[in-house]
């Protein structure tokens, strides 16, 4: 499939804002996942709440929300421009936070049910057997949560490439700055013409959808395997 | 060598517990539900009493009156459950060194080597605990716990989940470990049979209830 300048340009702005919001979802739903799976404390309802936030509004007010606060007149973007210079409005890094926010509840909740679903007498064992609290995380937490958590940054990276409203509204529709995928199949389709291109684009989604999709199921398969949920027998 | 004398309650269950424990081998032997699991957790650490103190040879492991609490993992005491509970995730050549790894090497008594023939799973080093049979499994969990070269270790019914022919393999294991390498143990047990075959001494528990002030020399 050939595709013109510009449309390279949005799949790869896409690819590039998709792969760094999953990057910043993944240490930081890995966080607040066991914060909201293990830990008792008061606030716990209002923070599940405000984790669960981005899926049930309409995309559009996270985004205007972001914009209020990371804008250049914001109480965090302008603090951002006079200690770092840093602007976020207005760029791709915005587009990647706008796509982060939104696809964060899709990250926390697999890992929490994952986490979830760990017997907790495993990690009982690894303490009797001398392990510190970390070492218990990383060598027996963390890898047997490891299907949820290739789970949640699948989604979190599939949904990231589908954001459309956060993005719209946050970093605005900018060619080659922030006009990603679904924003360059919205101007094409407005555009004379312009048909061809938004019909190339959504047959590219829908592949890139379908390949993340594929590879998400044969990690999970290996990581089940791996973990014994599944014996080698089984096909 | 070890001195208890706690209590805790979990819901509407009372436990309460004192005792002197000697080195050798302990079994506590009492029905099912008495609270024999609980009073394990609690010497290893997975639990803390209500009220009380435990004390392992000069240290002192609990004490509610000091608020005082060693968290298990700086007990150095091993704990075998029931159904052996090994790394799912991990071969059990990894299984058998998760302990022994965090050791220094002056630290660790037993030999890889030895432990693995003594318990007879040297071929099964490569497997994942998915593909052992229960006596097999039980068999890496023990060796897993010994290899942590514990100061003492602690059997929460080892047998509980294996059948008559499996138990009776299992056991000559448990009491080659006792000869060949002295670590005090507790066993705990439904099983009156066991208890006695394994036992320096016994001490029998009722519902909730730990006997009294039994002392024995080893």
């Amino acid at each position: 499939m050939l595709l013109s300048p510009q449309e390279w340009q949005a799949v790869a702005l896409s690819a590039r804002v998709a792969l760094c919001a999953t990057l910043v979802c993944l240490p930081t739903g890995i966080a607040l996942a066991y914060l909201l799976a293990r830990r008792r404390f008061p606030g716990k309802f209002l923070l599940d709440a405000l984790v669960q936030m981005p899926m049930v509004l309409p995309p559009v007010v996270p985004g205007y929300l972001l914009l209020l606060l990371f804008g250049t007149q914001g109480p965090i973007g302008s603090w951002l421009k006079a200690q770092f210079g840093i602007v976020i409005a207005f760029t791709w890094q915005g587009a990647a936070l706008a796509s982060a926010t939104m696809a964060f509840p899709l990250m926390v909740q697999p890992v929490r049910l994952a986490l979830r679903m760990i017997d907790g007498r495993l990690e009982q064992a690894a303490s009797t057997l001398g392990a510190a609290p970390w070492r218990v995380f990383l060598t027996v937490t963390l890898p047997l949560a490891t299907p949820g958590i290739i789970a949640g940054a699948v989604l979190c990276f599939t949904r990231s490439l589908g954001e459309f409203g956060a993005t719209m509204a946050f970093v605005g529709n900018i060619p080659g700055v922030t006009r990603t995928l679904p924003l360059a199949i919205y101007s094409y389709t407005h555009v004379p013409g312009g048909d061809a291109a938004a019909l190339r684009l959504a047959i590219l989604s829908i592949l890139l959808a379908l390949v993340a999709l594929i590879i998400s199921h044969l990690i999970t398969r290996r990581a089940e395997r791996l973990l014994g949920y599944r014996s080698h027998a089984e096909p | 060598m070890l001195n208890l004398d706690l209590s805790m309650r979990r819901g509407s269950f009372q436990l309460r517990a004192r005792a002197e424990i000697g080195a050798g081998v302990t079994g506590i032997f009492g029905p099912s539900g008495c609270g024999k699991s609980t009073l394990l957790a609690l010497i290893a650490g997975l639990l803390r009493p209500e009220r009380g103190h435990i004390r392992f040879a000069s240290q002192t492991l609990v004490d509610t009156a000091q608020q005082l609490f060693v968290p298990a993992w700086r007990r150095h005491m091993g704990l075998v459950f029931q159904d052996g509970q090994l790394f799912p995730h991990l071969s059990v050549r990894s299984n058998l060194s998760y302990g022994y790894r965090g050791l220094q090497p002056a630290e660790r008594r037993l030999s890889f080597e030895s432990v693995t023939e003594w318990l007879e799973i040297g071929s099964l080093l490569e497997r994942r605990p998915a593909q052992l049979s229960g006596g097999e499994r039980q068999r890496v969990a023990l060796g897993r716990a010994l290899l942590y070269s514990p100061r003492l270790l602690l059997l929460d019914e080892p047998l509980a989940s294996l059948d008559q022919r499996l138990k009776e393999q299992i056991l000559p294991y448990l009491k080659r470990i006792k000869d060949e390498t002295g670590i005090p143990m507790i066993f705990v047990s439904h099983a009156q049979a066991e208890v006695d075959y394994l036992a320096d001494q016994v001490i029998p528990m009722t519902p909730g209830r730990l006997g009294i002030d039994l002392v024995h020399a080893g």
